[in-house]
């Protein structure tokens, strides 16, 4: 792991000034992002191990994790639906107003997630456009698992999208031709032509996507209503925890959902070195 | 109309699938996506441009999208200038751990912001790790404006590295060869050949850093202190008036909001199609 070899002065930086840039880099890296890291695991582990099981272990907590799983469970499939078909109709056909429709799909990233739990309440909630009708219909969508899951879907939209939308580009559509001149169908394309070639993308994407979809916290908290053990999610419970001044229990919860990040950075880290060469280019800039 | 609507849906291609793919996806766009949006907007037209005017002029309103835009802007021209740092090592030095590193980048990415935010509370407030000695030196971070900076350093700091990288590993070394053997010393190189060429992605990531920045909420409201007037965030103050029951106040500060996201949206889309064009070749 030796620096470059020195071609010629003036084309590279002295040593002593290389050392103190890669000793400031890393110096903030520490700072800004190991330092919180290492304060979550450390403020979990702080009270021990018995009051670290207790606090995973109490009921509100578990049916937090059971919850954050539904709600991952049907937002990760649904983004992998949209998100095959919106890359199928984007990267086989030409059709006009396609730049607009991938600017579109980009929207929720540019909107506060907080914005994105507001627009629900606004069309479900009491005073909402449905509100009457959903009250009519006994049916509770806003500060219940529903609304939840739509905001947490607002949040995630864009995710396996953007994954396969410019690999497919890259890939141009001849190999699919190609099996459609033979004869073959629709469904028998996609799965023996383009699913092999796009799998590992589409992985990469489904990992960010249950990633935002683990770990949302502004849209779920406006729409959520913070009933406890009811629609509560694992970071709605880190703030009940921590408002209540359990900060040992919040860091417990905490933990869980920051072993989740490292397990998603570890499988993206890997899918980046083991299949770098099957994901878009450039698809670690998010 | 629909001859013409016909004719484009026959040239779309040979392939099967068109009409259901694009079928599902305008579908799902429009009813996750389109629709809500659309609802905020007709919400805050219903209120005309007087009573919109009347509750986007209210003091604590101003006040929290000042704090939000105002800190947002610092963080991350702070996340431009150390993503660029940071950016550069990773990709032109070898050092041990430089994988372990750059993948830690995108920690706050896959970190929920809640959690961000306790963690550095626990960091930052007075009885902690470094809030300690640095309120003994006088410096308060947390519970004060400076401590949503650093939560918004933390969420923002991906995008200026991540902007970056490729744009530096494409870097051809050419041109710094030639600057180099026309006699130019590196700062000279780096300021007249490299700095341009890096420019718009430096933009780019600062502008995407900056759009995080206004709208995040989790990570801020833990250790900002939310007082209103002074360190009470626009997206706080949304939820708040949502708390109260005030509908339109919500919807007012989320349209100034939503209004800014598309802006720094356009402006972005027209720094990557320069960046696009100004690439080397």
């Amino acid at each position: 792991m030796a620096n470059p070899p020195e071609r010629s002065r003036g084309l590279t930086e002295p040593a002593w000034l290389r050392r103190a840039l890669i000793g400031a880099a890393l110096g903030l890296i520490a700072l800004v992002i190991l330092l919180p890291l290492a304060a979550v695991l450390i403020e979990a582990s702080a009270a021990g191990w018995h009051a670290y099981a207790s606090a995973i272990l109490e009921p509100d907590t578990l049916a937090a994790i059971r919850l954050t799983l539904l709600v991952a469970l049907l937002c990760v499939p649904s983004n992998i639906v949209f998100g095959i078909a919106a890359a199928w109709a984007i990267t086989k056909f030409r059709f006009p107003g396609k730049n607009l429709l991938i600017t579109l799909i980009d929207l929720p990233f540019s909107v506060s997630p907080v914005v994105a739990g507001l627009v629900f309440v606004l069309l479900f909630g009491t005073q909402g456009w449905f509100g009457d009708w959903l009250r009519a219909h006994d049916f509770k969508l806003i500060f219940a698992t529903p609304g939840i899951v739509l905001a947490t879907f607002f949040v995630t939209f864009p995710f396996v999208a953007r994954e396969l939308i410019p690999l497919m580009q890259q890939q141009g559509a001849d190999q699919e031709e190609a099996a459609a001149s033979l004869g073959a169908g629709g469904w028998r394309i996609f799965w023996r032509v383009t699913f092999p070639n796009v799998r590992w993308a589409l992985l990469y994407g489904v990992l960010l996507c249950n990633a935002r979809a683990m770990g949302e916290f502004g849209a779920v908290s406006v729409v959520s209503g913070h009933i406890r053990g009811l629609t509560t999610t694992l970071p709605l419970q880190v703030e009940i925890l921590y408002n209540e001044f359990n900060a040992a229990g919040a860091f417990a919860v905490a933990s869980l959902l920051t072993l989740l990040a490292l397990l998603t950075l570890g499988l993206k880290l890997w899918l980046e070195r083991r299949h770098g060469e099957s994901l878009a280019r450039g698809a670690r800039s998010h | 109309m629909a001859s013409t609507f016909a004719r484009r849906w026959r040239q779309a291609g040979p392939l099967p699938g068109f009409g259901l793919t694009l079928g599902v996806t305008l579908t799902w766009l429009s009813l996750i996506v389109l629709i809500p949006l659309m609802a905020l907007l007709v919400k805050a037209a219903g209120l005309g441009a007087h009573g919109w005017w009347a509750i986007a002029s209210d003091a604590r309103v101003l006040a929290a999208l000042k704090l939000s835009f105002g800190s947002a802007l610092i963080a991350a021209m702070i996340d431009a200038l150390i993503g660029t740092l940071i950016a550069w090592v990773l990709v032109r030095y070898r050092f041990p751990g430089r994988t372990l590193f750059d993948a830690l980048i995108d920690l706050p990415f896959a970190l929920p912001t809640a959690v961000a935010g306790i963690a550095l509370t626990a960091i930052y407030a007075g009885n902690g790790w470094l809030g300690h000695s640095l309120e003994s030196a006088g410096i308060k971070i947390a519970y004060a404006p400076a401590g949503i900076v650093v939560a918004l350093l933390f969420v923002g700091l991906p995008f200026a590295v991540r902007t970056l990288q490729p744009v530096l590993e494409s870097l051809h070394h050419e041109h710094e060869e030639a600057a180099a053997s026309l006699g130019a010393d590196r700062f000279t190189t780096l300021y007249k050949v490299v700095l341009p060429q890096i420019l718009p992605a430096m933009l780019t990531g600062f502008s995407l850093a900056f759009a995080r920045g206004v709208g995040e909420y989790g990570s801020v409201i833990f250790i900002a202190g939310n007082l209103p007037y002074v360190s009470e965030i626009a997206p706080l103050l949304i939820v708040i008036r949502l708390e109260e029951f005030d509908y339109h106040g919500a919807t007012v500060i989320a349209t100034l909001m939503l209004g800014a996201s598309f802006l720094i949206l356009f402006l972005v889309n027209t720094l990557q199609r320069r960046l696009a064009r100004g690439q080397p070749t």
